[in-house]
């Protein structure tokens, strides 16, 4: 261990929420994007599923309202090191989508990509069984433009760069292929509790 | 089982249908940034009230790109760590020696340390250089913007420009509160153009970055094949100097954007 001279940090708080390495961020949330925010409306968005599936599906904004609602409410992180606690997000479960289209056996991964051409990479099994989510609303109001809206890919249990804001579709594949960050040599799953920042971690 | 044969992916990558959106300037050396080494801090210069530049030896080095950040990490003697993303502000030299200059965060832990604490002889944690999406090789004309210590990263272009001897064009918009919170105010040269929000020496304008400052740069001095823009500060200017230049006319997926956070 090198131990910085005269360093004392935060006053240490015991949350057991907190993954390695990152702080809370309190109140703050931070927008990181890469890219200019689009003018993206709920009249131009659409959610395609495609790829390795039985029946590709693209959603308008009032299908994809049709669908059963599903919230998530507990804690995101940052691979910047921040992390941002009792958030709470709505839209639909993603296995909603993923019911439709009918994902087939052979595929085994996923390329999420946005409306501004973003992509991340995920494992399929990442986005099902109730831990991801196309959210549209953050405490209750419309998701801001700058942090993802009208609707973002949530998937709260990995670092949150996988949860593409503007999210267009996802394509789903056999084996994994690496997005933006990924590209740029970040984690390919980002699994925060693992530490999974960069290639390599 | 049905499969939608156009829509697999049998050959090649996935290509998503918007373009994007500004791919990576360089391939990332995954090793490089796996690698935490110890820096020892060798200098520290006062810029501005609020910001000081740091200079480090790191003798393992692996070189970095103008543009490109690391991560530094603290740790206290009960094995608490605190890890924060710097941008580099020194150009690529070859000499086993990085600059970073850090704001004075109010109530920020290791940029507190750095401003009260830190000596010349201390030891921190670097690991990088990270990310190759805001580097910038040398290569296509570049048009920086930046407010505040956004400035970092493009002064590190603006140095390699400078210490290689470029001739691609490259020009610098940084914004300020005031003269005295300027970064690096005495470095800058023709390329640059300083604009202040709050205070500015007699005969300047006061206010924030204007559609009449960067709409010249893309027409009548806009260089042949274009520019790659640069911008780099808080998340509400980089949403104010994006919106500038894509109603300027220029392209969006030839911006790149860093935010603070």
């Amino acid at each position: 261990m090198n131990v910085t001279r005269g360093f004392t940090g935060r006053p240490r708080v015991q949350n057991a929420g907190l993954p390695p390495g990152q702080y809370d961020a309190g109140d703050d949330w931070p927008v990181l994007s890469a890219e200019v925010t689009p003018d993206l409306t709920p009249a131009d968005w659409s959610f395609r599923i495609d790829g390795l599936v039985a029946e590709p599906h693209t959603w308008d904004w009032a299908e994809a309202h049709a669908l059963p609602t599903s919230a998530y409410e507990g804690d995101i992180h940052c691979v910047t090191s921040w992390s941002k606690f009792g958030v709470r997000f709505g839209g639909v479960s993603l296995d909603a989508f993923l019911d439709t289209v009918r994902p087939d056996a052979s595929a085994t991964h996923a390329v999420a990509y946005s409306h501004t051409g973003y992509t991340t990479n995920l494992p399929l099994a990442d986005l099902t069984g109730g831990r991801a989510w196309i959210a549209w609303e953050y405490e209750g109001r419309p998701l801001p433009a700058e942090h993802g809206g009208p609707a973002r890919l949530l998937v709260p249990h990995l670092y949150f760069w996988k949860s593409a804001k503007w999210i267009a579709g996802l394509r789903l594949l056999d084996h994994d292929e690496p997005g933006f960050w990924e590209q740029n040599g970040y984690h390919a799953r980002g699994n925060p509790w693992e530490e999974q920042r960069y290639s390599g971690d | 089982m049905t499969r939608t044969t156009s829509d697999t992916t049998a050959t090649g990558p996935f290509v998503p249908p918007t373009r994007f959106a500004v791919p990576g300037r360089i391939a990332v050396s995954n090793r490089a940034a796996a690698l935490w080494q110890t820096a020892t801090l060798t200098e520290v210069r006062r810029e501005t009230p609020h910001a000081s530049t740091f200079r480090f030896a790191v003798p393992g080095w692996a070189g970095h790109l103008p543009g490109q950040h690391l991560m530094l990490r603290l740790t206290a003697d009960d094995g608490y760590t605190a890890q924060r993303h710097y941008s580099i502000a020194s150009p690529p030299d070859d000499a086993g020696h990085i600059e970073l200059t850090l704001d004075h965060v109010e109530g920020g832990e290791v940029s507190g340390w750095f401003h009260t604490l830190a000596k010349p002889g201390d030891e921190v944690e670097v690991r990088g250089p990270l990310s190759g999406f805001f580097a910038w090789p040398g290569d296509r004309p570049a048009l920086l913007i930046g407010a505040g210590s956004g400035v970092v990263p493009l002064m590190s272009m603006v140095r390699h420009h400078r210490a290689r001897g470029l001739t691609v064009p490259l020009r610098l918009l940084v914004s300020a509160r005031g003269p005295e919170d300027l970064i690096y105010a005495r470095e800058y040269g023709a390329e640059t153009t300083p604009v202040f929000t709050r205070r500015a020496p007699e005969g300047v304008p006061v206010g924030r970055l204007a559609a009449s400052q960067v709409a010249p740069l893309l027409a009548a001095e806009q260089p042949p094949g274009g520019w790659e823009a640069y911008v780099c500060g808080s998340n509400a200017f980089a949403e104010h100097a994006s919106r500038l230049l894509v109603a300027a006319g220029q392209p969006v997926d030839r911006i790149r954007i860093e935010r603070f956070g």
